[in-house]
């Protein structure tokens, strides 16, 4: 259920979840990789959808759809120094904005936010936009990443690569 | 004859080297377009992504998008999206189901075939000598052949058959399908699209290219504990051939049937996909099934556009001199679904815009497009491997695994189309 009261409970917890996020970005933008995948829960799923945002990840391509085990690769592979598509590493910023949370049944939040990244590469500068959903686990006073959605605004063309962490 | 006439394609290619302008000049990419992209053969999709009659969707050859339609009669039909009246698009649908396709501009409508249905306001054109509707409907590409269910369209009228242009690599396609224990590959994962701001021929050369994996992918080799590493080591028995007509192949073969383990091709063991196993020894027998998977699906680049890399289909599409669109699927066997699950696993993690293999091998693509406009040297060498080349059996140029005989063979066809 969406959260739209304002009661000071429901403004503590917008608030403590814009400040997840946003420091997921940030984290993002500097790679650091190694605390970045640490927001992760044991059995997150990162998924970046092609060609919509209604397909099915088990039966049709992806983008990006990683399971724990293939985060940590991910992860594993940016530090090799090797992985030459962030080899010089892009220069990183986005913004976050547009944040809208739910409670959901089981105690999670689902919070959506919209993205604009600007990227700087040896190719060149480009802008990517998505809207990205995160079912978050509350874990002590911060959260645990169980699914993060992004549904990048030109998912149905071709796209550039995508090798930062988005 | 003036000295143009070919845009001295033959002083820019020789042996075992080929000059940096090919790569970048737009008036060579122009002439490419009209002697190789609409002229030979070209893929353009698999029958099995139109299942039912009337299903289209959006192909391309070259960078002009072209109709695949399974019309009402079941015929494939490969469709110009361009209305004959005033040259609007009649479909910017990626995919569907229609009988007919309507022009917004003028509502003139036609069959999913082609034909010209009727015109909007018919009264306007009733009695004119020209307003002929026979010769009114949407273009046609004017040759359609398949292979093994791979849908190949032509622009020429004329010219060689879709056998003669596949020749012995033909049986590159036999192979992927021997994967299947129903002998067929489908289409049905959908498309990743990923676009490079390169030259379509440094990928061409580059998917059997055996000499970059070592270095460009040691990233992903180094920590997912892959076999692949090896396959392309200088100690690989894995060769590289050249099938002519611009075909090639690193023929992995040897090395897996020296480890002589069904399934190691695809990093996995039979124990893991029992119901697989099962239905290929019903299907071949199972002595025939297990050289089947031991040798695993072909490393082919069938030209001028269609790659298979064991697991995956990719097509290849210029857009501009310097601008390039690799679509990419998961192959999919039918009768295969626990092989199927895990050909879209791997392939999700290993191509498209973030994938551990085509991210790098994209960013190769890049910074060898802007270095080759670095004046000097004005050339790209070719060599390797020329001296221990040897022919095979069948006629074919074979050599090691990470020898530019791929290259070499590309540039040869490439040389004989842009001077035809």
């Amino acid at each position: 259920m969406l959260v739209t009261e304002d009661s000071v409970e429901n403004l503590v917890l917008y608030h403590s979840v814009s400040q997840f996020i946003y420091t997921e970005a940030r984290l993002q933008d500097e790679h650091h990789y190694d605390e970045w995948e640490a927001l992760w829960a044991d059995d997150g799923v990162y998924w970046v959808p092609a060609n919509g945002a209604d397909i099915d990840p088990e039966k049709e391509m992806s983008i990006i759809y990683d399971n724990r085990s293939r985060i940590a690769l991910r992860v594993r592979q940016l530090h090799t120094g090797r992985r030459y598509a962030q080899e010089p590493a892009s220069s990183l910023r986005r913004t976050i904005s547009n944040v809208e949370i739910s409670v959901l049944d089981n105690g999670e939040i689902e919070a959506s936010a919209n993205a604009l990244i600007f990227e700087s590469n040896l190719r060149g500068e480009f802008v990517w936009a998505a809207r990205n959903i995160y079912r978050l686990r509350r874990e002590g006073a911060s959260f645990k990443i169980a699914k993060k959605t992004v549904i990048l605004a030109n998912n149905d063309k071709a796209l550039y690569t995508l090798a930062f962490l988005v | 004859m003036s000295a143009n006439s070919h845009l001295d394609i033959g002083d820019r290619i020789q042996s075992n080297r080929v000059h940096g302008s090919l790569y970048h000049d737009e008036q060579i990419f122009q002439e490419e377009l009209e002697r190789i992209w609409f002229k030979t053969w070209v893929y353009v999709g698999h029958e099995s992504e139109l299942p039912n009659n009337n299903d289209f969707i959006m192909k391309s050859i070259g960078p002009q998008p072209i109709i695949m339609v399974r019309d009402k009669s079941g015929e494939i039909q490969l469709l110009q999206n361009r209305c004959p009246h005033r040259g609007n698009q009649v479909c910017v649908k990626q995919k569907g189901n229609a009988k007919l396709f309507t022009c917004p501009y003028h509502s003139w409508t036609f069959a999913n075939s082609g034909e010209l249905m009727g015109f909007a306001f018919p009264e306007g054109y009733e009695g004119h000598e020209t307003a002929d509707k026979s010769k009114l409907g949407l273009a046609k590409v004017p040759r359609v052949a398949s292979y093994r269910g791979f849908v190949f369209g032509s622009m020429a009228e004329e010219g060689p058959s879709l056998e003669d242009h596949l020749g012995g690599a033909a049986e590159m396609l036999d192979r992927v399908c021997l994967t299947s224990p129903e002998g067929e590959i489908e289409v049905t994962a959908g498309f990743l699209q990923h676009k490079t701001r390169s030259n379509w021929k440094f990928l061409v050369e580059n998917e059997t290219d055996g000499y970059h994996p070592a270095f460009v992918h040691s990233s992903i080799f180094g920590v997912a504990d892959s076999g692949i590493g090896a396959l392309y080591s200088n100690k690989s028995t894995a060769l590289a051939r050249d099938y002519g007509n611009g075909h090639t192949e690193i023929d992995l073969r040897p090395e897996f049937r020296k480890a002589d383990v069904p399934l190691q091709w695809f990093g996995t063991t039979a124990e893991r996909l029992p119901d697989y196993v099962a239905s290929m020894n019903a299907a071949y027998g199972e002595k025939r099934a297990r050289e089947i998977m031991i040798d695993g699906t072909p490393h082919a680049m069938i030209y001028p556009n269609l790659f298979i890399a064991e697991i995956q289909l990719f097509v290849i599409q210029p857009v501009a001199v310097n601008e390039t669109v690799q679509h990419v699927t998961a192959l999919q066997f039918k009768g295969a679904p626990d092989l199927n699950r895990r050909m879209r696993q791997q392939t999700m993690g290993s191509v498209g815009p973030a994938g551990f293999l085509l991210a790098d091998d994209s960013e190769m693509y890049e910074r060898t497009q802007r270095g080759v406009q670095s004046k000097n040297p004005e050339w790209l060498f070719l060599g390797r491997g020329e001296q221990r080349e040897y022919r095979d059996d069948d006629g074919f140029r074979v050599s090691h695994a990470t020898d530019e005989t791929p290259s070499r063979g590309i540039w040869r066809h490439y040389r004989a189309l842009m001077e035809a």
